[in-house]
């Protein structure tokens, strides 16, 4: 999940906040037997979103080896500004450190080659070194279920999507959730809105707004401010949440919401460098692996609400796979050939609509 | 329908111009008397999460607003005794001043977080606000944009058409001679900025309580950096930072709304367009003015000590 530093008021947010979260995470005196976990998060802990669910997993891994780990965390740290804080990390004698955002990439590998024993776990990147991990979820599981829940209740036939940046990513979750979507309701439409942001509540209510005037009645989104749910809930409308349980925001709106897990990761990764088998690596997890949560699907009948458990019991199991063939693209090639399923790169790479998406995509 | 659609549209871009116009206003008050003040964003958040925090204990709306305009005033007079009374540098106050802003606010949001409230209450007058067409534009909006509206036409009145006001422009024209009238410089200036300080802070209290009601941290997403721009663009008049709010908001929404109908444009450059359309409008408005020499306040950023 790329966090983009988005906008100078962003990045002054990140800069400002930067010096405080030095001055708190690092900060800890660590006995001598413990491993260090380090965390670093492109926003704030208190986000309700993606660096929230983040730091529920160092939680959760303090709470379950109190004995053996100590966690430090470093929140809004600027992308461009990362290095900085990687590397202080390092040097406070972290064994194993956590950087979470997409753009931390870079600074994660620079620092990585400068201290060889510590060992990094990287969220959503693509390149890996020796003492290199990297790790995602694989979202699109969750996109597809609640498009099937989405082709079964919108009246209207018209799904509203607010979608932030074009990349594979977002691409492959809603071309999942076309799919979805398309299987039980061919007809289904759908209405993207780009907001070109990770994150402005004001910006997500107005796209919210738009797509509502426009027709949509079911709205779910790819960013990470619970305002449009809230318009959603306003105008007696139903909406998918994002990144964590928004339903306290929308008791009358929230169907399901796609949440990240990361405790059973961050755990076992702690687990193997303490055990001396830690291993460089890529880790994709899904329903299966617990990575990607649905939280309980509501103001649903009860026959819809079977449905969506079934497809991601499904999913869990095996059985299904959301882009599973013939999947045609928007152009009419086949992507996928009858009876395959799409390869892990195809889908890390999507940049192309399925068929029955009537936005354009800009290369 | 396609009435209460266009009137719908118009709603939300009153909507999105209203935390840019008040927060704009306010500025234009204190550089037109010759402080710059970037702390906008900063003053902007921690209003937000101010109000939010005081309209959740008290449970009054009004109260909240207060309070976050309470807070504005609270950060500018601490930028005011920093710039206007020590004679520091604008630039790098008022930038240390957003940094600060934006701390507090977490700070003070923390027990905050992810609890909802419900919006302002909208003005309901039976029979005029469900007039067809314009009812709910002319008579159906919360408090917040009849202040800003209210607000709009009193900084204009009060700084053409009253002695006060036209003694703060020639403040901020030229701080020298202004004092060797006897004019109080530093108080003037002074009161001005804490007068751009309550308006930014109830910008901020307005996005927390009427138009996203929530508090998050970073909600005001570099609004109070919009705000700003405005006012340079606006070449300081009042109503041009009106316009040129109205323009940008009416551009965001609208190309929101194209997106929605599937017009087929990139996103990006939709994204694009409210600030092309806000820049090329006003510089073309400014641009037909200009008699030489600049619009700017003459002493706008330039540090005041008085000689003894």
């Amino acid at each position: 999940m790329g966090r983009m530093l988005t906008g100078l008021g962003g990045a002054l947010l990140r800069g400002a906040l930067l010096g405080a979260a030095l001055a708190v995470g690092a900060g800890s005196a660590v006995a001598a037997d413990k491993l260090k976990v380090g965390f670093v998060y492109v926003g704030p802990v208190a986000d309700f979103g993606y660096s929230y669910q983040h730091d529920l997993s160092r939680k959760a891994l303090a709470a379950a080896m109190p004995d053996k780990v100590e966690t430090t965390f470093l929140e809004n740290v600027p992308e461009a500004d990362s290095e900085r804080s990687i590397e202080k990390l390092a040097r406070s004698g972290a064994g194993l450190i956590f950087t979470t955002s997409f753009g931390f990439m870079e600074p994660t590998l620079k620092v990585a080659k400068k201290f060889p024993k510590v060992k990094f776990a990287h969220a959503t990147g693509y390149k890996r070194s020796d003492n290199v991990a990297t790790y995602s979820a694989r979202f699109y599981e969750g996109r597809y279920v609640c498009g099937k829940i989405a082709g079964k209740l919108s009246r209207s036939g018209t799904v509203g999507y607010i979608a932030s940046f074009p990349i594979p990513e977002v691409v492959s979750g809603i071309n999942a959730f076309m799919l979805g979507a398309q299987s039980v309701n061919p007809n289904i439409k759908i209405k993207i809105v780009w907001v070109n942001t990770w994150f402005d509540p004001g910006k997500e209510a107005e796209a919210a707004k738009a797509l509502l005037a426009q027709g949509a009645d079911i709205l779910t989104q790819h960013t990470d401010s619970a305002a449009p749910l809230q318009e959603a809930e306003k105008q007696g409308k139903l909406a998918f949440g994002q990144s964590s349980d928004q339903f306290r925001f929308a008791p009358k709106a929230q169907l399901t919401s796609i949440t990240d897990d990361w405790n059973g990761y961050v755990i076992a990764q702690a687990k193997a460098v303490l055990d001396g088998t830690w291993k460089s690596g890529d880790t994709w997890g899904g329903i299966k692996d617990g990575m990607v949560v649905l939280a309980p699907f509501t103001n649903m009948p009860d026959d819809v609400k079977a449905m969506a458990e079934e497809t991601s019991t499904a999913i869990a199991a095996g059985k299904l796979h959301p882009f599973t063939g013939p999947v045609v693209k928007q152009d009419g090639t086949l992507a996928v050939k009858e009876g395959d399923t799409a390869p892990d790169p195809m889908i890390l790479g999507m940049n192309w609509y399925v068929k029955g998406i009537d936005d354009k995509l800009t290369q | 329908m396609t009435l209460d659609i266009v009137q719908m549209v118009l709603v939300t871009v009153l909507a999105a111009a209203t935390p840019l116009i008040l927060a704009g206003i306010g500025e234009l008050v204190a550089e037109r008397s010759g402080v710059l003040n970037l702390g906008v964003e900063g003053m902007m958040i921690f209003g937000a999460a101010v109000s939010f925090a005081v309209a959740m204990q008290t449970g009054s709306t009004v109260l909240g607003a207060l309070g976050g305009a309470g807070a504005g005033l609270l950060l500018a007079a601490l930028f005011g005794i920093l710039t206007v009374g020590l004679a520091a540098n604008q630039v790098a106050s008022g930038l240390s001043l957003t940094i600060l802003g934006l701390g507090l606010s977490g700070l003070v949001g923390a027990n905050y977080v992810g609890i909802k409230r419900d919006p302002a209450p909208h003005l309901a007058i039976p029979g005029l606000t469900d007039l067809p067409g314009i009812g709910h534009l002319v008579f159906g909006q919360d408090g917040f944009v009849y202040a800003a509206v209210a607000l709009v036409a009193a900084v204009s009145w009060f700084l053409w058409r009253t002695r006060a006001g036209l003694m703060l422009r020639a403040i901020g024209d030229d701080h020298v001679a202004t004092h060797a009238l006897g004019l109080k410089v530093r108080r003037v200036r002074f009161l001005s900025v804490l007068f751009g300080g309550a308006c930014a802070g109830l910008g901020g209290a307005y996005l927390a309580l009427a138009y996203t009601p929530f508090w998050s941290p970073g909600m005001t997403a570099g609004r109070g950096w919009i705000a700003l721009a405005l006012v340079v663009f606006a070449s300081w008049r009042p109503l041009r930072v009106a316009a040129g709010a109205l323009l940008f908001g009416g551009a965001t929404v609208l190309q929101l709304h194209a997106q929605a109908a599937g017009l087929g444009l990139p996103g990006q450059f939709l994204s694009a367009l409210p600030y092309l359309a806000t820049i090329l409008a006003l510089v073309l408005l400014s641009l037909g003015q200009r008699q030489g020499g600049s619009l700017a306040p003459a002493a706008l950023g330039r540090v005041f000590t008085p000689s003894r």
